[in-house]
């Protein structure tokens, strides 16, 4: 048997459904690999080896069954999970046990999926490197001297690494997508409402989206069907059906793009993307035009706000959603002597538990918010979010979906962009549009750039999930998935 | 200075902020339960704790239930309106924002009738909006049970997340020195309405109805005055006195040419006046925005109009029509409402007693108990049908005034109905005329002078026979029988 770290969830269902391998061993071989590579990628916060073979056994005794029913998964550390410590990578946190599953956790449990552990990420999903965790870098696969992106990068590298075969992030700029670019996996963030947000720890609830990281885009379209659809426990979920995703991605394997509109974003096409990320994007929508695509170029006038209006948006939310960690109820507590009144205490455990980029937004965001300041900076973003909201949707009526590379930049060195927010901030400044417009995304592998991967960004209507994995699937057919060297 | 003599030289405005906590048998935005008294943090989960991850989804028996008030208070329903968060930091809030409404409440622009002394006053309500309650902090070790002194602070979660309406009125001028009773009257009829929708048991003692009383001066034809904010005002009484004790002290600053600051003060039940609250040094900046885990409320109008077809009758309208069908006077019927007695003569009155009956018993003996024991009228112990029953049997001559006050007083220990405590307690009128002529016949003979001048026509001297009789009967005798007997008897 070749090695099982080393095959799509889709193969790995098969050989489970067909008893050709149990899912204790499926589970078991990737623990192994943990064991064997983390302490090099650190993807994991926490790894749940007892209660992963525990899940993986239950399959193996036929309790549950279905597509990905023994096939194991990486979750992100910002989304909770009954019992296993849930930090969002941040000291006011460590050690926290929910005592509740997120929704998403719920129903990869109730398709028999083992979790394999929590992974690494950006402090609050805040940042798109992963420099930013409490608990110290992810280092990227590729390049073990690189960032694995941000910040889901502890999902990514997971997968790349071969430690896990699917993984959960959520996006609320591109913390799903960028990271997929650089690590050359596959990443979708799904239409906002389509995956619900009970128990995913709030960065900013008007952007969260939780959603699949795979290496393939069939993969990515079976983890997006089991975790997709309308939950009543959050009320911004959406209560329509979920756009068949796996049969949009099994037809655009065919490689057959005939018919199917691209849209080039032209203000993500000019010098704002390194050579390598650019040549390959160009050489990527070639693959598709071949594959039978016309593609047009589309004006979005109002992108070039979207980062500014994101940079206002987000931080004024995380200000409000992150207030609840005082120390009151649960997490961190500092300086709690007896002598110290409330006030102290709650501000000493925020001192004490919060990092700077946390910080960083937390202040931003009060700012924005404050009497006097609101219509100019919160309401202003407000107003450009409205217009990139019509962008998208006069551009969806000229093309099917939109293209443009996933981040200007591959995989850059460790340290090379936080003395400069701005520099890291814009890793995102072709993600970021999408949350602020609430429709899907995915990002595909397209090829490398000085060795390292790059990705490729579709953009679809909200609700129309299936258009992008019609195309992501047709230009993995066409240009193959990436294979990082070895660790 | 006289009360009366400052408010001729000044003009009150005020201004008045309640909050009801509504009934419903489960929070705002979670499943938890909503029953007063239960064990701390039992009727607490995810959402209402602020645990990370968690996520609101909005009662609609919240929703309908402001809106019901709002359409009882006649305001116009927004047609699509948000809730947003105010940000503070306070322990007893666990998310540290409070999920509210800001500049899109839920219910504007309305007004509430008032009758004072007969004359009606118009109060405009300015909005009616949804928000939560917070969590309850107690603080353990100290003196006083105040943060100051304490050893620890202990927080109860179970009130957090429960629905709370605020009720805000317009500023209200020109009530001269009747500021204090319109204020009132406006609590009492607010309290009357919502009861009446059955949204909240309304109680000020439980802090399901709280007010807060804003208060300025200003001299005749100048600008209104800087306003302070009381708080703590804790019952109907309290709001007429909180008012007047503002009036007072304001009036006094400004007579030495002082300055009213904007301030928030606390009333205080024991002396009637009001205190300084902690000051803030700066102005909270509560840093409002729309709340983006909530999706807007949208009425839909049809549901709207069903609900304004459904609202009951306004009690003011409907103690108008209740005091001409039992034939009550004005004053009588302010009183009974007051006591919250209304509903209870009704349900009285239906049960097959006469107006006059059911008015009797619970304006009297059973508003003195309540009082006396200060608990509400309706948990004196008797019911209307009990009070009916009562009634019937004074009608039926088997009990007088002073045995009904007795079998009343078994009813109210829960001896049973009064039926049951009259034979029980042996209480019933003596009807046997062997008997009573006998105690008649010993009564005449006992004293023979006063027989004489009732023999002579002096027929106003029978009341001492009266009172030997009821004596040596031990009350259970019908007095009015008795005295005829004994006419009878001496042939006057
Ligand atoms: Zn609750």
């Amino acid at each position: 048997m070749s090695d099982l770290t080393r095959m799509s969830a889709a193969d790995l269902s098969k050989l489970i459904t067909a008893k050709q391998v149990s899912a204790v061993e499926v589970a078991t071989a990737h623990l192994d690999r943990i064991a064997a590579v983390d302490d090099r990628v650190h993807a994991f916060l926490h790894v749940d080896r007892e209660g992963a073979l525990e899940a993986a056994a239950a399959v193996d005794r036929g309790e549950i069954t279905g597509p990905l029913a023994g096939v194991p998964i990486a979750v992100k550390d910002v989304v909770t999970t009954k019992g296993i410590p849930t930090t969002a990578a941040s000291k006011i946190l460590e050690g926290w046990k929910p005592p509740y599953d997120a929704t998403i956790v719920e129903r990869l449990k109730k398709a028999g999926m083992p979790i394999l552990g929590k992974t690494n990420m950006d402090e609050f999903a805040m940042g798109s490197s992963t420099e930013y965790s409490a608990y110290g870098p992810t280092n990227n696969p590729w390049d073990l001297g690189r960032i694995p992106g941000g910040s889901g990068g502890g999902s990514a590298a997971a997968i790349a690494a071969y430690e896990a075969p699917l993984a959960i992030g959520t996006d609320t700029g591109g913390s799903i997508r960028q990271p997929g670019a650089v690590t050359g996996t596959v990443g979708a963030k799904p239409t906002y409402g389509g995956t619900s947000r009970y128990g995913l720890i709030a960065f900013s609830s008007s952007l969260d989206t939780p959603g699949p990281c795979a290496r393939t885009v069939e993969d990515t379209a079976l983890l997006h069907a089991v975790i997709a659809g309308h939950d009543p426990r959050d009320s911004t979920s959406i209560n329509q059906a979920v756009p068949d995703v796996v049969r949009a991605a099994q037809i655009g394997k065919n490689g057959d793009l005939s018919g199917v509109k691209l849209g080039v974003v032209k203000e993500f096409t000019g010098d704002g993307s390194e050579p390598g990320v650019s040549a390959a994007f160009k050489e990527s929508l070639e693959a598709l035009v071949k594959l039978g695509a016309e593609v047009v170029e589309v004006s979005c006038p109002h992108f070039q706000y979207a980062l500014p209006a994101y940079y206002l948006i987000a931080p004024s939310e995380c200000s409000s959603n992150l207030a609840r960690f005082d120390g009151v109820r649960y997490g961190l507590r500092e300086g709690d002597d007896g002598n110290r009144s409330l006030e102290e205490v709650m501000s000493l455990t925020r001192e004490a538990g919060f990092g700077p980029e946390v910080k960083r937004r937390i202040i931003i965001g009060t700012y924005a918010l404050s009497s006097g300041y609101y219509d100019a900076y919160y309401g202003q973003a407000q107003k450009v979010r409205t217009l990139i909201t019509r962008d998208f949707q006069s551009a969806f009526e000229k093309v099917d979906v939109l293209v443009s590379p996933t981040t200007p930049f591959v995989a850059f060195p460790f340290g090379s962009r936080t003395s400069d927010p701005y520099q890291m901030y814009l890793a995102d400044l072709f993600t970021i549009p999408t949350n602020l417009y609430g429709g899907p995304a995915i990002s595909v592998p397209c090829g490398l750039s000085e060795g390292l991967p790059v990705g490729f960004q579709i953009m679809a209507p909200t609700m129309a999930d299936d258009r992008m994995y019609r195309v992501a699937a047709a230009l993995e057919s066409a240009v193959g998935t990436l294979t990082p060297p070895a660790l | 200075m006289s009360y009366e003599e400052i408010l001729t030289r000044y003009e009150p405005v005020i201004g008045l902020e309640t909050h009801v906590e509504l009934g419903t048998r489960t929070k705002m935005f979670c499943g938890c339960k909503t029953d007063f008294g239960a064990e701390p943090n039992t009727q607490v989960c995810p959402v209402c704790l602020a645990l990370p991850g968690a996520l609101p989804v909005a009662n609609r028996a919240g929703i309908e239930a402001t809106i019901r008030i709002g359409l009882a208070l006649n305001c116009d329903i927004a047609e699509w309106c948000r809730m947003a968060r105010k940000n503070y930091f306070y322990p007893d809030m666990p998310k540290n924002f409070q999920t509210s409404q800001y500049d899109e409440p839920l219910c504007t622009d309305g007004y509430v009738d008032v009758t004072v002394d007969g004359k009606e006053y118009r109060i405009g309500i300015e909005r009616v909006h949804l928000e939560e309650d917070t969590g309850k902090t107690l603080h353990v070790g100290g003196a006083t049970g105040r943060i100051h002194g304490a050893t620890e602070s202990l927080v109860d979660y179970n009130r957090a997340g429960i629905p709370l309406v605020e009720i805000v009125t317009k500023p209200v001028p020109g009530l001269g020195e009747l500021a204090p009773e319109v204020a009132k009257a406006y609590v009492a009829e607010l309290r009357d309405i919502i009861r009446s929708l059955g949204v909240s048991d309304v109680r000020m003692e439980q802090g399901s109805l709280r007010c807060d009383v804003n208060t300025s001066l200003n001299r005749p034809g100048e600008e209104w005055g800087t306003r302070t904010e009381t708080k703590n005002v804790n019952s109907l009484r309290s709001v007429e006195r909180a008012v007047r004790s503002e009036i007072i002290r304001q009036s006094g600053i400004l007579d030495e040419g002082g300055k009213i600051f904007q301030e928030t003060r606390h009333f205080q039940e024991t002396t009637g006046d009001t205190r300084p609250g902690r000051s803030k040094e700066t102005a909270t900046d509560y840093r409002y925005f729309p709340e983006p885990d909530l999706v807007p409320i949208a009425p839909d109008p049809a549901w709207v109009a069903e609900l304004r077809a459904g609202l009951p009758e306004r009690p003011s309208a409907k103690r108008a029509r209740l005091r001409l069908e039992w034939g009550m006077s004005e004053l009588d019927m302010q009183s009974a409402a007051n006591a919250g007695a209304v509903e209870l003569i009704e349900e009285t009155i239906a049960a097959g007693a006469s107006p006059a009956g059911a008015r009797k018993w619970w304006l009297g003996e059973l508003a003195r108990r309540a009082n006396e024991q200060s608990i509400d009228l309706a948990e004196v112990g008797a019911t209307p049908a009990q009070v009916a029953a009562l009634q019937k049997l004074v009608d039926e001559g088997k009990l007088n005034d002073k045995l009904a006050r007795a079998v009343l007083e078994g009813v109210v220990a829960g001896e049973g109905d009064p039926a049951a405590v009259m034979a029980a307690r042996g209480l019933e009128v003596v009807n046997d005329t062997g008997a009573l002529t006998a105690a008649v016949d010993e009564a005449i003979a006992a004293n023979p002078d006063i027989a004489a001048k009732i023999r002579d026509g002096k027929v106003a001297a029978a009341g001492a026979l009266v009172g030997a009789v009821m004596k040596t009967t031990r009350g259970q005798a019908d007095a009015k029988a008795v005295r005829d007997l004994i006419l009878a008897r001496l042939g006057a």
